[in-house]
């Protein structure tokens, strides 16, 4: 009866959370309409929902979307790996550690962004710019986490693996690791959005290539229904790689 | 007893553990405590908490080194965790990511013993704790009580020689407790397990054990070891019966003692920390 009621409340959810935000843009409708807020700076829900056929089908955006949505996986693989080996290493070695931690953790406020004409130097007007700058901007959160991780495991279980005899390599890869796995998949979320911001950026900065660029290029004609109508894009993209991350992390760990 | 007379498996000599602390400055934690334990035995070490019953735990496991004395399994002097030792912790300590059955099989998983066996093998231990029809459950799903089986369990199927209790029981509530003490009684009976249990619990501690090591508090020593002569098999039903209640009482009069001096270690601790906060 209780659990009846409550799946209920768990299917009502979403629900509610959809039509909050079409009563949003119901409101803003209205607002632009009876001229409380102007029009030439936030263009009506009704005619972003208008553009999205023009702005499929005049302006390639499945080839955009699929190079965005690239770029973010491939900085978010190099993430992962370079992520999670930084912080291991740090954790092995606690000189390395008390080294790098503080510039790690200050290096994760930095605005990276900024540093893009250094990487247009080096990598060119190119996929890997972007790349690039995704991956050292969202490199910090993800060794720190890591870091974290791994430093916070509860010493009765260490001591556990301690009292079985398990060589350094199976107290990492049996004890520590799978308890550090929760925090390292917080580090690669948050990775993730850094990267697809500083992604997005980029692009928008140096006008090449995907979604971010698009939107430079609408926003510069003015065509503000076009340029908003491809957020929603950059949107979708954020939401096709939090599931599937979240599908990863259900299969890796199914008792959650 | 027949027991007391055989060749002792584990015996610790003289063990002497100071720690350094920034604020009371050098504490001794165990002072010159020796005990032997034989082959079958069911001892118990007991004593009021902060007497320095873990540390002597971690020492006999091999967890803690920096210690004098000497710490020797049948006959070897050990210097880190010995293959003959397993140990069953105060805390919680199975591994969340693994299921009740794999939890159970990781030692059988560390000497590479073949996935099927394995499972077989850990079946046979979670039914031993009374965990049948959990197998494939997660710790999450699982109450304390349960945790613990599994953790016992665990260290069952690497089948030691000596087991090392420290305090298993502690967290969990009464009747739970009577209940796993008479599985782990049974267990050790089936198994003619050496054992090795620390507890504050005087009932716990004459309900199971041969011998009774009574310690003192700060410094932890060795205040008195009583023979438990109670007919055996054993349950929680003897805990009625007048010869029980007299080793209670015996035990109590040891111990009381102790406790009271811990109480007041702690009420000077308190004011003292009081006077520097005002
Ligand atoms: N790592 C440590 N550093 C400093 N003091 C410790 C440490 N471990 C234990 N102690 C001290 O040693 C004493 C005995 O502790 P412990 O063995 O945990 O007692 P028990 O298990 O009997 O409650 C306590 O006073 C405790 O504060
Ligand atoms: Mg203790």
């Amino acid at each position: 009866m209780t659990a009846m009621a409550l799946n209920r409340r768990y299917s009502l959810a979403p629900l509610v959370g959809l039509l909050s935000l079409v009563i949003f843009f119901v409101l803003i409708e209205l607002l632009i309409r009876i001229g409380v807020v102007n029009r030439f700076i936030v263009p009506p829900p009704s005619e972003i929902i208008a553009s999205f056929s023009r702005v499929i089908l005049e302006e390639d955006i499945l080839h955009r979307f699929v190079l965005t949505a690239t770029e973010c996986l491939t900085a978010g693989v190099m993430l992962t790996i370079f992520g999670v080996a930084g912080g291991v290493l740090m954790h092995r070695f606690r000189l390395l550690q008390q080294a790098c931690e503080t510039w790690v953790a200050a290096m994760a406020s930095a605005p990276t962004v900024l540093m893009y004409p250094l990487f247009l130097v080096i990598f060119g007007r190119s996929a890997w710019t972007i790349i690039m700058m995704g991956f050292v901007a969202a490199l910090p959160p993800v060794i720190l986490k890591t870091l974290e991780g791994l430093s916070s495991t509860r010493r009765v279980l260490i001591n556990v693996g301690r009292s079985f005899n398990l060589t350094p390599s199976q107290q990492f890869w049996k004890i520590l690791f799978p308890a550090a796995m929760p925090t390292i998949f917080v580090g690669i979320r948050l990775g993730l959005i850094f990267a697809l911001i500083n992604i997005v950026g980029v692009e928008f900065l140096i006008n090449f290539g995907g979604l971010g660029a698009l939107i430079n290029e609408l926003a510069e004609r003015y065509d503000l229904a076009g340029t908003y109508a491809s957020i929603c894009f950059v949107i979708l993209v954020s939401v096709l790689f939090f599931m599937s991350l979240e599908k990863a992390e259900r299969w890796l760990r199914p008792f959650e | 007893m027949a027991t007391n007379t055989s060749q002792p498996i584990l015996v610790v000599e003289h063990i002497n553990v100071r720690f350094e602390t920034p604020d009371d400055g050098p504490v001794i934690a165990v002072d010159d405590v020796s005990l032997d334990v034989a082959p079958g035995e069911f001892l118990s070490v007991i004593g009021p908490s902060g007497c320095g019953k873990s540390t002597l735990f971690n020492v006999m496991g091999g967890l803690l080194g920096g210690y004098e004395g000497r710490v020797s399994v049948a006959g070897e002097t050990i210097s880190g965790p010995h293959a003959s030792i397993g140990m069953v912790f105060q805390e919680e300590s199975t591994f969340p990511w693994r299921s009740v059955t794999d939890n159970v099989a990781f030692p059988l998983e560390l000497i590479g013993m073949p996935k099927d066996k394995r499972i077989e093998r850990a079946r046979h231990f979670i039914k031993l704790v009374g965990l049948d029809g959990f197998e494939n459950r997660y710790p999450g799903e699982l109450s304390g009580g349960m945790r613990q089986r599994v953790s016992l369990a665990r260290t069952l199927a690497s089948e030691p020689k000596i087991l090392l209790m420290d305090e298993p029981f502690a967290a969990l509530d009464e009747q739970t407790r009577l209940l796993l003490g008479d599985k782990v009684l049974q267990i050790q009976q089936d198994l003619k397990q050496t054992t090795l249990l620390i507890t504050h619990n005087i009932t716990e501690a004459v309900q199971m054990s041969d011998r009774i090591l009574v310690m003192t508090y700060r410094p932890g020593k060795v205040k008195r070891i009583v023979n438990i002569d109670l007919p055996r098999p054993r349950t929680s039903e003897i805990v009625g019966s007048e010869a029980f209640g007299r080793y209670v009482a015996q035990i109590w009069a040891d111990l009381r003692e102790e406790a009271s001096r811990g109480m007041k270690d702690d009420e000077t601790r308190t004011m003292r920390v009081d006077e520097a906060r005002s």
